[in-house]
């Protein structure tokens, strides 16, 4: 049974993959109009955008461009950089595993607390601490994440000198000092996203406990942790799963304001970079990848909903 | 446990009073409320939508919502002060000696826990069994309360079980630790008919051999009249009347409680034998009317007095202790005048048939496509209805009367095949390719109206929208548009309103408007009232009956509510499956001879003078229609199956007097009618 | 028959009316509303509110800290920071609600149509709305960018179609929710077309909720807009907006403070008064 959600999820994840990519490709082959004069600017002369259209391979009919393209992508051959005319996938696969690992740690550290925020303001909601989680929620939520990642720099970077001003750690360091290393450019998006988690558990918690099966776990007699653990709780996080899949899409490729400041080689900075420089497979092929992480982490988190929610696994309600 | 040395009240209220903050304000939900009930003893309380039963129950349990509390009197469970409890004692309270029942079991049961273990849960917390221990009586409590393979049921999770079944695992829950006291806050609401008659049932049996004592619930007085020794009414947050449930419906001693009993259409009750009582007014916002009676405004016996003094509960004597009734005089309540003005009954409908029917169906079908299978909801029904008739249709979940109905009105398109006419023409499938004069023609009004009116235009508005349908000069809309509005009896400034701040009668009022305004020759009532109080429910019914006078319009009324049916319809359908089991003049159909379905039927109704007589059982539930029966629709549940036959060629509808048509092998001479059943078992007696 | 007399609610002039009287009474919104009037009135007067001239180079005054003539300090030009600062306002206060206008009015659009078609419309368009919410907005954001170009125009639309997607999902659930009421049912029985029953019957119901995104969205422009500017994708300079004067100083940060935190500061206050105005609407749509 859950052998079968898993095929049929996995499924539709490829689809939606497929869809991205030709979405992805469009963006970068008809967005720009013409591929050579977008990338050598409005002063080359037409001769030399024609041969670098004809070089590059985009003065082709689309659907052949595509086909080419896709083909190759999926057997690991992401394409040649304009920039660096050097095969894409490399590059990918290295800044891909650098950006997991902020993603990890931070993600280690934002959903624990998020959770634990956002049940803690709902078993109390309405008073004082329910208000303040909220509330704090909120305005880390809104300070964009140049302006926090400057602050804890100058704080923590500045100021104490506690911790590293920029990701580069020395060549072959522990897996501790790595840590040590990442953690100033992880709480920028933890801060942000402490108060979406929180929010999302407060609102699922709150539903729980005004459940009619809460109600009735009380009137049985039950002793309140037992009701909170074996009842409510349960149930309360279901909606807080379905978003982790998104907040590790985010993670994983959304960082690039903070991998920019912390000069640190992840996916997004290379993105950024690609994008700067109209480094157009490189941008199509590392914006796919981040598509296709957020693929995974959904179909992921869609099995620990299942388990623990029996309707969906029947496939629906 | 009960203690069975100490007789002391299973429940004990004594001037009871709950307030409510809303807003800045407080609101008294229930005053001076007083009641017993003894061990081993059932008690019914009773009353209309607001008056505070609900608030009765959770304060019974101390379960009140955060903005409710008990501001005077005191509530003694078992012998426990319940005000007075720790937290501890009151876990151990709730656990052992009293348990609640709610309305609508799906939710009640958590979704992500196996059946076993949330029953196993009582046994933990009673006993503290555990394991295979714990899981025989679960397995014991479930066929306790007839749930069929109770090993596998035990695995099953909350949604995979039918409504029937999951009350039956809620009631399974509330008896497995035997308490003193059972609550029950409308248990049935919501279920089928069939089914909540077993359900009545097993409480009734179960409650005789556990001795427990009840605390029912309901609007219904049938409901409560059957299942119950004794009565409470409540009015407004306060017990007007108390005493033996025979004593309250034959000989009711109080204004309020002869005024609802006069609204319920009783059983063999027709339209032309007279218009169904109302009550006039409405309901006063609780906790206003101190210093004063609380029916005073709407009670046809008020003096000066009842307005200005608030009467003492006075006491007389009856048959199981004393009977009370909150009234300055209560030897006048039966002679309440009557409400329906000059008595005139609604005209007879006695039409003379014209040649054509005004709505010709043949071969109508309707498949579904769920999870890539097919089911039929409406198969292959043919239907005729003439001009100025009622026809009703009754049936279950899953019997398709909604179904056919959408697809008489074009809201959704029948199978290939289907012939749909009006008055002759042909009808194309869905709405939007009629005709405007057809459309104008097949006209609805909905069940809650609260969802049928668009809450974001006022009724003006609404019912305009409705009048474009006839293309009308600027100045005759606006004289339509009061003429409509008179029709259904709102006035002015009903129009300027939204439908939210109306209430359900009200709003049921703009719906029929609405549906009334392009002068229609057909309207579909689906479940018009189910959703309104009695009260409201009687004035409905008797505009709609008017109406269908006034306007020489037919009616397609659909509704669960056999006396209902019975009052407003000329001829009588009955669906099962998809299937009509049987269709004829209504006395025909009620009388018998008739189909065993509608037998069932008729013996499940809870009906104050005890009704059609013993009950016909029937099995298990009712069959998916992704998987229907082979042969006869029915046969799985039949009582009267004759054997192969029934299996494997379905009946075709034969007819047993003139219009008179039934589905089944056995000849219409040897259906029994339903009086002869009146000889065997009258097991309504013992479930008392 | 009367049931008439007590059976309704005391009623409001009207419902517009009603609604400003709880909306004013919420002390968020009308905070919220402050902030977000004075930044207005900011991008309106520009220089016109500005002490000094915030062109004007200073070469020897250049990174002075706060002083009484210099209320915010200058900047590595000699310019007063407090002036850039107020008319630092202009530009993303034009092209963040733009942004978010095309957003949600396409998104309503979108959502409303497939809400009520269903069917294979509704199909392709929630697969391909589901793949695009795979990504992290700014990425596509930077990828558009790259392809069309970096303008005030382009970011509008980029912005404004990045949002969309968002908000037709929210719109589509709503609309599905409202189609399936028995009020839309009797609106196809007398005979109204399809557009007559999007806009006139459904699309008032839920305008609420599409209100309510769009103030929440508008909060997330501002920020979007802002980090876009800072790394070079957005407002282009020689504005004086914010995010590019961020850009331009914080690596003075550790000596010249105030070359970054106002600008900071301006932009932080700015998505708080945003955000509690929509919180304020938040609470008078959903008490």
């Amino acid at each position: 049974m859950i052998l079968k959600f898993l095929v049929k999820r996995a499924l539709l994840s490829l689809i939606t993959l497929a869809i991205l990519s030709l979405l992805v490709f469009l963006g970068g082959q008809l967005l720009p109009g013409d591929v050579g004069r977008a990338v050598l600017g409005p002063l080359a002369d037409a001769r030399s955008v024609a041969a670098f259209n004809h070089q590059m391979g985009v003065d082709r009919p689309l659907p052949v461009q595509y086909w080419d393209w896709i083909s190759h992508f999926v057997t690991g051959d992401m394409g040649r950089s304009f920039t660096f005319r050097a095969p894409v996938a490399p590059f990918i696969a290295d800044a891909l595993r650098n950006s997991l690992k902020l993603a990890a740690l931070a993600f280690v550290l934002v959903v624990p607390l998020g959770i634990a925020g956002g049940v803690l303001a709902a078993l109390r909601a309405g008073r004082w601490t329910d208000r303040a989680i909220v509330l704090l929620g909120q305005s880390l939520g809104i300070v964009p994440e140049f302006i926090s990642s400057i602050v804890l720099i100058l704080i923590f970077g500045v100021w104490l000198r506690w911790l590293p001003m920029s990701a580069d750690w020395p060549e072959g360091s522990g897996a501790l000092t790595q840590v040590r290393y990442l953690l100033l450019p992880a709480l920028p998006p933890v801060l942000i996203f402490f108060g979406y988690i929180a929010r999302v558990a407060r609102v699922g918690t709150i539903e729980a406990l005004n459940a009619d099966y809460t109600r009735t776990a009380i009137l049985k007699g039950l002793a309140w942790p037992t009701v909170l653990r074996r009842h409510v709780l349960r149930n309360a996080l279901l909606p807080t799963i379905t978003v982790t899949a998104s907040l590790i899409g985010y993670l994983t490729g959304g960082l690039v304001v903070v991998e920019t400041l912390f000069h640190y080689r992840g996916i997004g900075a290379l993105i950024y970079s690609a994008a700067k420089a109209k480094d157009f497979p490189m941008l199509e092929a590392g914006v796919l990848t981040v598509g296709a992480i957020y693929a995974i982490a959904s179909v992921l988190a869609d099995l620990v909903s299942a388990a623990l929610n029996p309707r969906l696994r029947a496939g629906g309600s | 446990m009960k203690d069975a040395t100490a007789p002391v009240d299973a429940l004990r209220i004594e001037h009871l009073e709950v307030l409510y903050r809303v807003g800045q304000r407080e609101r008294r939900v229930v005053t001076d409320l007083s009641l017993g009930i003894r061990p081993g003893e059932s008690y019914g309380l009773v009353g209309e939508s607001g008056c505070g039963k609900s608030t009765v129950a959770l304060a019974a349990i101390r379960y009140l919502a955060r903005n409710g509390r008990v501001s005077a009197g005191r509530i003694l469970v078992d012998g426990r002060d319940l005000m007075r409890l720790s937290g501890g004692e009151l876990r151990r309270l709730r656990a052992r000696s009293v348990s609640m029942v709610y309305q609508d079991p799906a939710r009640a049961l958590n979704p992500t826990l196996r059946i076993g273990l949330q029953l196993a849960e009582v046994f933990e917390i009673t006993e503290g069994l555990k394991g295979t221990v714990a899981r025989e009586r679960v397995a014991e409590m479930l066929a306790r309360v007839q749930i069929p393979s109770p090993a596998r049921v035990m695995s099953n999770y909350p949604h995979e079980l039918s409504g029937g079944m999951q009350q039956r695992v809620i009631i399974a829950m509330a008896l497995a630790s035997d308490p003193a006291l059972l609550i029950l806050d409308e248990p049935t609401t919501g279920l089928d008919a069939t089914v909540e008659a077993e359900v009545l049932d097993l409480i009734g049996r179960l409650r005789a051999e556990l001795g427990t004592s009840v605390l029912f619930i309901s609007h219904s007085l049938a409901v409560i009249g059957r299942m119950c020794e004794r009565i409470g009414v409540l009015y407004a947050g306060e017990l007007v009347e108390e005493g033996a449930s025979e004593e309250i419906l034959r000989d009711p001693r109080h204004p309020y409680t002869v005024a609802l009993l006069r609204c319920v259409p009783s059983y063999g009750r027709r339209k032309d034998q007279g218009r169904l009582e109302t009550i006039p007014g409405f309901l006063p916002t609780p906790g206003t009317s101190q210093g004063r009676c609380v029916f005073a405004d709407r009670c046809g016996n008020a003096t000066d007095r009842c307005r200005a003094e608030a009467p003492p509960v006075l006491a007389q004597a009856g048959r199981l202790g004393m009977r009370l009734a909150r009234c300055f005089y209560p030897d006048r309540a039966l002679q309440l005048p009557h409400t329906t003005g000059s008595g005139a009954p609604a005209a007879a409908t006695a039409t003379p048939r014209e040649a054509v029917p005004l709505l010709r169906a043949r071969n109508l079908s309707k498949t579904y496509q769920v999870a890539g299978r097919a089911f039929k909801a409406v198969d292959g029904i043919a239907i005729d209805l003439w001009p100025g008739e009622t026809l009703g249709l009754v049936g279950e979940s899953g019997s398709g009367k909604s179904s056919l109905a959408k697809l008489l009105l074009g809201l959704s398109a029948p199978d290939a095949g289907s012939a749909v006419e009006l008055a002759g023409e042909p009808l194309n499938a869905l709405a939007a390719d009629r005709t405007q004069s057809q459309r104008k023609a097949l006209q609805i009004v909905f069940q809650n109206p609260g969802l049928a009116l668009n809450r974001s235009q006022s009724v003006r508005r609404l019912i305009q929208r409705s009048l474009r349908l006839l293309k009308l000069p600027r100045a005759r809309r606006e004289a339509r548009l009061r003429e409509l509005t008179a029709s259904v009896r709102l006035t002015e400034r009903h129009l300027r309103e939204r439908p939210r701040q109306l209430s359900g009668g009200l709003q049921q009022r703009v719906s029929i408007a609405r549906a009334f305004a392009g002068g229609p020759r057909l309207v579909v009532c689906d479940e018009p009232t189910s959703a309104l109080d009695v009260s409201v429910q009687a004035a409905i019914l008797n505009l709609l009956a008017d109406l269908q006078v006034e306007q020489r319009v037919s009616y397609l009324f659909i509704s669960h509510d056999l006396n209902v049916i019975q009052y407003l319809s000329d001829r009588v359908a009955v669906l099962y499956l998809g299937r009509v089991l049987e269709i004829g003049p209504t006395a025909a159909v009620f009388a018998g001879p008739h189909h065993p379905y509608t037998a069932a039927l008729l013996s499940a109704n809870p009906s104050l003078d005890g009704g059609a007589g013993g009950r016909v059982r029937l099995q298990g539930e009712v069959p998916s229609p992704l998987d229907p029966p082979s042969g006869c629709v029915f046969q799985t549940r039949c009582p009267r199956k004759i054997g192969r036959i029934c299996e494997e060629r379905e009946p075709a509808l034969l007819a047993a007097a003139e219009g008179h048509a039934i589905r089944c092998h056995i000849p219409a001479a040897e259906l029994m009618p339903a009086a002869a059943l009146m000889s065997n078992s009258n097991e309504l007696r013992e479930n008392r | 028959m009367n049931d008439s007399a007590a059976a309704v609610t005391p009623s409001a002039p009207s419902a517009a009316a009603e609604t400003l009287r709880i909306a004013l009474r919420s002390r968020t919104l009308l905070i919220g509303l402050a902030i977000l009037l004075f930044w207005i009135a900011c991008a309106l007067l520009g220089q016109r509110m500005t002490p000094l001239d915030p062109y004007a180079d200073d070469l020897l005054t250049t990174l002075a800290p706060p002083s009484a003539a210099h209320w915010f300090g200058t900047d590595q030009l000699g310019r007063d920071v407090f002036s850039r600062v107020i008319i630092g306002a202009r530009d993303i206060l034009i092209v963040a609600p733009l942004a978010t206008l095309l957003g949600t009015v396409l998104g309503t659009v979108i959502g409303l149509g497939i809400g009520y078609f269903r069917g294979v419309l509704d199909d392709v368009v929630s697969r391909i709305i589901e793949a695009l919410q795979a990504l992290p907005l700014v990425i596509v954001a930077l990828m558009m960018l790259a392809a069309v170009g970096t303008s005030n125009a382009t970011v509008v639309l980029v912005i404004g179609f990045v949002f969309t997607p968002l908000i037709a999902r929210t719109v589509r659930a709503a609309t599905l929710n409202e189609v399936d009421l028995d009020y839309v049912a009797a609106a196809r029985l007398r005979g109204d077309g399809p557009l007559a029953i999007m806009f006139i019957e459904v699309l008032p119901n839920v305008l609420p909720v599409a209100l309510v995104e769009m103030t929440v969205r508008l909060g997330y422009a501002i920020f979007f807009v802002a980090s876009l500017s800072f790394i070079g994708f957005g407002i282009q300079p020689p504005s004086a907006d914010w995010g590019i004067a961020i850009a331009e100083n914080y690596s003075l940060i550790g000596s010249y403070w105030w070359t970054v935190l106002f600008d900071a500061g301006a932009t932080a206050s700015l998505i708080i008064g945003v955000n509690l105005v929509a919180d304020g609407l938040n609470s008078v749509f959903e008490p």
